[in-house]
C-alpha cells in the first residue's frame, strides 16, 4: 500500500529522481509481491527537516541483502543525515524505513544491529585497542573465551594483531581507521554504515583501504552503505552508487550506469568529467537521438526517449570518447559526430595527454592516449565523438 | 623575550607563595607569640590542636562537613553538567543561576541562608553548614564537570550506542570513565571551597559547628598564638594530599593497562 502511494507521489514529479523513485518503488512492489527476495533495506518517503531546513526529501531507497551501497555527493547534501536515520540517531519527520521486512524506525540505535564507522573513527580513547573491539562482544554479553578469539580473529583481518594493547591515540590515521572497522564487524552485524571512513588518509592508504574493505565486503557477503564525496573512490568500491544533491537522490544505478549514461547534468558534472554542449532535442528513439546544438550542428547521441523532442537538453561526452585526427580525415556517418576545431593547449599528465579544443566559440577537452601524435598548439585538427558515447540530459 | 617571560612567572609564583612561606615556618615555633624571629622549633603548636578541645573539634567538623559538602556538590554539580549538556530553553539562563553562587558576595548569600534556615530550623545544624559549603561548593564542580564533558566527542558515545550499548552501559562504560577526571577536579575544588568557607559558617553555624577556618577566624581576635600557623598547616598539607591523590590516580587511568580483555 505505502509502495502504491510512493509511486504515485513520485511520478507527480516529472523530474529523473521521480522516475527513479518510481521504478524503485514499482519493482520493490513486485519484489514483495512475488513473495522473492524483498529488500533488504527499504526506506520509503524518508524526510528529514532540521527546523524548517529540509535536509533529507522524500526519499526512496532500496539495498538487497549482500549489497555494497555507496551515497556519493557533495558536502552538505544529506549523506551523513540519511546515516544517522539509518543508525537510529535521527528519527525522520516522515517516512519508514525497513530492515529485513519490518519498520526499524521506532528501535534506538543499540537494538539496531548495525555496525558504524565514523567519519573520525571515534574509537573509545580510555580503552586498549583489544577492548576497543571487545566492546560490541561484551555489550551483548558474549563469553569470555569466545570474546578473546573473535577479537583475535577480528584484529587478525586488519592486521593489527600487534597493536592490541595500545590506545587509540597511539595509533596512525590509519591504524585507527582499521580497528574502528574491526570493531564494527567483530559481532556480524546485518549492517554496516560507514561516513567516509577513508576520508583522512593519505592517498595510498586510502587506495589500499579501499581494496581491503571491498575484499572483506565480497568475504563476509556483508550489506555495506558507504558514504563518501569521492566519486573515484564510489566507482571503485560500490555494486550501486546513489548520487545526491541537496537531500534528493539524482541517480541510482552501477558505476559504468552513473558514469556512461548520466542521467542529469549535476550527475554528468559531478563524476567524472564531461563536455557539455547546449541545444534542443530533435529525434528521440530506440535506434538514437538527435540535438541540434545551439551553434546550428546536428548531433547524433544514444537511444534516448527523454527529455522528449523539442525540449532544451545537453549533449554530454566523455574527454576520453574524443578523439582527434588531422583535418579533413575524418568522415560524418550516421553514429559519428565531427566537429572542426584549433588545438588551445596541450597538457602531458605522464600516462595521457590532455587536448584543450577551441571549437568557435565553444571549448572542449579531449583525453588522448600518449602514443598518438603529438598537436602542436594551434594546430586545426577533426575532432570526432561516436554518437553511442554521446548522452543526452535534461538541462 | 624568553627572559621576561621566566622573570615574570617568577614573581607571580613568589606573589601567591610568600603568604604561605611567611606563616608556614611559624607553625614550628616554640614561642608563644606568632612572629619572627623563631628561636627553636617545636611541634608544641600540633600537639596544642590536638589537645585544646576547641581546635580538635573543629577539625572534625571541617572534615565532617568538608566531606559531607564535597559529596552533595559533587552528584548535585555532576547531575546538573550532565542535564545541562544538551541546551534547552532557558539552559543558559539556569546555569548562569547555578554559577551565582560564585560572584555574589558571601555576606549577602549568608544573611539570604540565615533566615531562610531558621525558617526552616536548619541553623545551628551541620546540616544547615553542609548545605550552605555545598551551595558555593556547586560552581566549582559544575565548571569543572562541564569542561570534561565539553572535551568527550559525542561521536563516541553514539559509537557506543550503535555497538549495543544502552543508555545506561553508554554511561558507565564510556561517559563516566571519560569525565571522571573532571568530578575529581571539581571534588578536590569543593573540598577546598568547604574548608576555608569562613563568612557563611559565621551566619549559619552554631558553636558546635566551628569549622577549623572559622575556629582560626576567631581565635585570631582572641588570642592571636602560633597555633593558626599550625591549623594553616593542616589545611594546606591536607589540601595538597587531597589533590596529590587525585593527579597519582589520574596518572594511573592514563597509564597503559595490561593487555588481557577484562569481562
Ligand atoms: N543536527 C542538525 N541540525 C541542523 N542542521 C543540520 C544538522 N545536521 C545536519 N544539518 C544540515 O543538513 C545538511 C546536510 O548535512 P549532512 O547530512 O552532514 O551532509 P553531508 O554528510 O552530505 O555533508 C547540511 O546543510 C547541514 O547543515
Ligand atoms: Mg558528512
Amino acid at each position: 500500500m505505502t509502495a502504491s502511494m510512493a509511486t504515485s507521489r513520485a511520478s507527480g514529479r516529472g523530474s529523473t529522481t521521480g522516475r527513479d523513485g518510481s521504478m524503485a518503488a514499482s519493482s520493490a512492489r513486485v519484489a514483495a509481491m512475488n513473495g522473492a527476495s524483498a529488500p533488504f533495506i527499504a526506506l520509503e518517503q524518508v524526510e528529514m527537516m532540521f527546523g524548517t531546513h529540509r535536509v533529507v526529501d522524500q526519499l526512496d531507497l532500496t539495498i538487497t541483502r549482500g549489497e555494497f551501497v555507496s551515497l556519493l555527493g557533495p558536502s552538505g547534501s544529506g549523506k551523513t543525515t540519511i546515516l544517522m536515520l539509518l543508525a537510529g540517531f535521527l528519527q525522520p519527520t516522515a517516512g519508514s524505513i525497513c530492515l529485513g521486512g519490518k519498520r526499524i524506525d521506532h528501535l534506538p540505535p543499540h537494538r539496531r544491529d548495525m555496525g558504524v564507522v565514523f567519519q573520525n573513527y571515534a574509537l573509545f580513547p580510555h580503552m586498549s585497542v583489544a577492548d576497543n573491539v571487545a566492546f560490541p562482544l561484551r555489550m551483548r554479553r558474549v563469553g569470555r573465551e569466545e570474546i578473546e578469539q573473535r577479537v583475535t580473529r577480528a584484529l587478525d583481518m586488519v592486521q593489527l594483531q600487534h597493536l592490541r594493547d595500545r590506545r587509540p591515540a597511539m595509533l596512525s590515521g590509519g591504524q585507527q581507521q582499521r580497528i574502528a572497522l574491526a570493531r564494527a564487524l567483530v559481532f556480524e552485524p546485518s549492517v554496516v554504515l560507514m561516513d567516509e571512513p577513508l576520508g583522512a588518509l593519505d592517498k595510498q592508504l586510502r587506495e589500499q583501504m579501499q581494496l581491503d574493505i571491498r575484499d572483506l565486503h565480497r568475504r563476509l557477503g556483508l550489506t555495506i552503505v558507504f558514504v563518501t564525496h569521492d566519486q573515484g573512490e564510489a566507482l571503485t568500491m560500490s555494486d550501486r552508487i546513489a548520487v545526491f544533491n541537496r537531500g534528493r537522490i539524482e541517480q541510482i544505478g552501477s558505476p559504468t550506469e552513473i558514469y556512461d549514461r548520466p542521467a542529469s547534468r549535476f550527475v554528468a558534472e559531478f563524476i567524472g568529467e564531461t563536455n557539455l554542449m547546449a541545444g534542443k532535442v530533435t529525434t528521440t528513439g530506440p535506434d538514437g537521438s538527435l540535438i541540434r546544438l545551439d551553434s546550428g550542428e546536428d548531433m547524433a547521441a544514444s537511444a534516448a526517449d527523454w527529455p522528449a523532442a523539442g525540449n532544451e537538453a545537453l549533449l554530454s561526452v566523455r574527454p576520453e570518447n574524443v578523439t582527434v585526427q588531422p583535418v579533413g580525415t575524418a568522415r560524418r556517418t550516421e553514429r559519428v559526430n565531427i566537429m572542426q576545431a584549433k588545438v588551445a593547449d596541450s597538457v602531458y599528465q605522464g600516462d595521457h595527454l590532455r587536448l584543450h579544443l577551441d571549437c568557435g566559440q565553444r571549448r572542449m577537452i579531449a583525453r588522448l592516449d600518449r602514443q598518438v601524435a603529438d598537436y602542436a598548439v594551434g594546430t586545426q585538427v577533426d575532432v570526432v565523438f561516436q554518437a553511442d558515447n554521446c548522452r543526452v540530459i535534461p538541462t | 623575550m624568553k627572559a621576561a617571560k621566566i622573570v615574570f612567572g617568577l614573581l607571580a609564583v613568589t606573589f601567591l607563595m610568600a603568604p604561605l612561606v611567611t606563616i608556614l615556618p611559624l607553625a614550628f615555633t616554640s614561642s608563644d607569640l606568632l612572629s619572627y624571629p623563631i628561636r627553636s622549633f617545636s611541634l608544641r603548636w600540633f600537639e596544642e590542636l590536638m589537645i585544646s578541645d576547641a581546635w580538635r573539634m573543629s577539625i572534625v567538623n571541617s572534615l565532617v562537613i568538608g566531606a559531607g559538602a564535597t559529596l552533595l556538590a559533587t552528584v548535585l554539580g555532576t547531575l546538573v553538567s550532565l542535564g545541562l549538556r544538551r541546551s534547552f530553553a532557558f539552559s543558559g539562563i539556569l546555569k548562569s543561576a547555578l554559577l551565582l553562587p560564585m560572584v555574589v558576595p558571601a555576606v549577602i548569600l549568608g544573611v539570604g541562608m540565615q533566615i531562610t534556615f531558621i525558617q526552616l530550623g536548619l541553623v545551628n545544624t551541620h546540616v544547615g553548614v553542609i548545605i550552605a559549603h555545598t551551595v558555593v561548593a556547586l560552581p566549582f564542580v559544575i565548571v569543572s564537570v562541564s569542561g570534561s564533558l565539553a572535551g568527550i566527542d559525542m561521536r563516541v558515545e553514539r559509537a557506543a550506542m550503535s555497538l549495543g550499548a544502552n543508555p545506561l552501559r553508554v554511561f558507565g562504560h564510556v561517559t563516566l570513565p571519560l569525565m571522571l577526571p573532571g568530578v575529581l577536579s571539581g571534588a578536590v575544588l569543593a573540598f577546598a571551597t568547604s574548608l576555608d568557607e569562613v563568612v557563611l559558617t559565621l551566619f549559619v553555624a552554631g558553636p558546635n559547628q566551628r569549622t577549623l577556618a572559622r575556629q582560626m577566624f576567631s581565635s585570631i581576635r582572641e588570642n592571636i598564638s602560633p597555633a593558626i600557623a599550625a591549623a594553616a598547616f593542616v589545611i594546606i598539607v591536607g589540601t595538597v594530599v587531597v589533590a596529590g591523590l587525585v593527579l597519582l590516580f589520574r596518572a594511573a587511568a592514563q597509564r597503559q593497562k595490561p593487555s588481557t580483555v577484562t569481562v
